[in-house]
């Protein structure tokens, strides 16, 4: 490969100090993302895929090790306004319309007033949510408030994704409705995703790329490069190479659960 | 209007207590005028009188009931000679008169109103250096937790005579005592409203490198606004009362506070309750602007109305 990966992490330790002592949230985690990537993050609860998401947007510090996003350190890539983050709840600012929480980083990161609409009238339509920017947050279903999440991570042009259980919340239902949705966005605007989920069917849905991680200590027992079609209609899911991937990321995380 | 109701079957009930407790409150004052103006009072001695109970003193003297309700110096004033005395000494005095309440009213809720805002100002801004400020976290919220355990009927008089001697006189030492006791709810609600928001949300800020002050007007103030409207509405009450008790012990010649101390010296307890009563009236009116307000304000803010 002669591209510089999007994102690169070597040898990277974290350890939280507790009061019941140390808890090794990351060992040894070694990873390369590359542009335009769909990548998910998939274990068990404590095996560190939130804590490593965290990480590449720096809102936490390795304890030694190294990650690079865009060749910049996190909290640089931060300021350079590298990504857009989606928390597991939508977190829309209740007292803001949707068009008015679209804008909040637009607002924080000074873009003019004409700026400000174009581009929230830009991530709605990506979203499917045209005409819901004078709701509030309210007044909209949990998945269409999760898009408008999106649609807020989307505003300013950061070219990578991270996404933390953004449907977690959700049911079933809904649930495979945004995940379509998601690749078709993905699709039009070629940006490169980081996903923690912990649904083995969106994972393999979804990704490029699936990280399959365990816990105590939080590590990456197996890589798998996704043999799947850009094109994925739902029924894709009934395909033997889907079902075949899908056994291959449950085989990893029994054997994760193994050491345990 | 459905909320009317509720309201009024307590003001209903309160009254009809009231109505009733009238009677033996003042039965012994009633039978011994009743007596010395030559009506037959059973038992014929003030003594004997005074060790029957005021109930069982009406059922032995029913016709001396209807008299427990005019009496002119009663223990318990009837509800409708508060309702007199105050229509009296509301609407039919010169609001410049001495006697007027309106002009007592003035003169109580102006140092209440300045007072409140003196304590809202101040509750916003040290609630804002508890939140970022750590060490203003552990030196002024403990102290502000201690102010309020002072009894204020004995703090008021010391700061009328000190700031008197200081020669500040009129509006401002009441003012100050008003303040007192109304900036702390700002505080505790503003600390708890602006320490509000989840980590999620912190985080969400954090993602696009926003500094304290934007995270403070953008985030921490919004979500602050329902406590702060709680607050302030506790703070006026507070305020007020505040205020009527610094005119009580000082010797103060106006004010609902010396209105109630000038009925109680001089033995006329309806005007104590009149100017009792048009307090509460003014507090119930003061609490009922700011949630006026607090609707208008939360509606405009999009909150799902409650």
């Amino acid at each position: 490969m002669t591209q510089e990966p999007t994102i690169d992490a070597k040898g990277l330790h974290l350890t939280f100090e507790t009061n019941d002592g140390p808890v090794h949230a990351l060992q040894d985690v070694n990873l390369e993302i590359n542009k335009g990537d769909f990548v998910s993050f998939i274990g068990p609860s404590g095996c560190g895929k939130t804590t490593f998401l965290r990480c590449i947007a720096g809102l936490e510090t390795p304890s030694s090790g190294h990650i690079s996003v865009n060749g910049l350190t996190p909290d640089e890539a931060r300021r350079a306004r590298a990504y857009g983050y989606v928390f597991q709840a939508a977190g829309l600012y209740p007292w803001r319309t949707i068009g008015g929480n679209i804008r909040l980083p637009l607002e924080i990161m000074g873009f003019s007033k004409s700026e400000m609409s174009e581009r929230v009238e830009r991530v709605l339509e990506l979203v499917d949510l045209i005409g819901f920017d004078k709701k509030f947050p309210w007044q909209l279903s949990g998945g269409m408030q999760q898009r408008a999440s999106i649609a807020r991570a989307l505003a300013f042009d950061a070219d990578i994704l991270l996404m933390d259980e953004p449907f977690g919340a959700l049911d079933e239902i809904v649930r495979d409705h945004l995940n379509e949705q998601l690749l078709q966005l993905w699709a039009r605007t070629e940006k490169t995703i980081g996903f923690v989920t912990h649904s083995i069917p969106e994972a393999v849905y979804l990704s490029t790329k699936i990280v399959v991680m365990s816990p105590r200590p939080g590590r990456i027992t197996d890589v798998i490069d996704s043999s799947l079609p850009k094109e994925r209609p739902l029924n894709i899911r009934d395909s033997p190479e889907f079902i075949s991937i899908a056994q291959r990321v449950r085989d990893g995380l029994r054997a994760g659960h193994a050491h345990v | 209007m459905k909320s009317i109701l509720p309201v009024f079957t307590i003001i209903a009930a309160v009254l009809f207590i009231w109505t009733l407790a009238v009677v033996p409150m003042n039965m012994h004052l009633t039978a011994d005028q009743a007596q010395r103006s030559g009506a037959i009072v059973t038992p014929d001695t003030p003594i004997a009188r005074k060790e029957t109970n005021g109930f069982v003193l009406a059922l032995k003297n029913p016709h001396l009931i209807p008299l427990t309700y005019v009496g002119k110096r009663p223990n318990l004033p009837s509800p409708h000679q508060v309702a007199v005395e105050m229509f009296d000494t509301i609407f039919g005095k010169k609001i410049t008169s001495k006697r007027s309440l309106v002009y007592h009213g003035w003169v109580t809720l102006a140092p209440t109103l300045l007072g409140f805002a003196i304590g809202t100002l101040l509750g916003v801004l040290l609630a804002v250096g508890i939140v970022f400020s750590r060490v203003m976290d552990k030196s002024v919220m403990p102290w502000a937790i201690v102010s309020q355990t002072i009894p204020i009927l004995a703090l008021a008089p010391m700061i009328i005579v000190v700031l008197g001697a200081a020669g500040i006189h009129g509006v401002l030492p009441k003012s100050v005592i008003a303040a007192y006791l109304s900036f702390f709810p700002v505080v505790v609600g503003m600390v708890k409203g602006l320490r509000g928001p989840d980590h999620m949300q912190l985080d969400l800020l954090r993602t696009y490198s926003t500094n304290n002050a934007q995270g403070f007007w953008k985030l921490r103030l919004p979500s602050s606004t329902p406590f702060l409207f709680a607050s302030l509405k506790i703070g006026i009450s507070a305020s007020l009362i505040g205020t009527i008790v610094a005119e009580l012990p000082t010797g103060a010649k106006a004010g609902f506070g010396a209105r109630m101390l000038v009925g109680d010296q001089y033995g006329q307890p309806i005007l104590s309750w009149a100017a009792l009563f048009a307090a509460a009236l003014t507090a119930a009116a003061l609490v009922g602007i700011i949630s006026f307000v607090e609707r208008g304000t939360l509606r405009k803010m999009g909150m799902k109305p409650a």
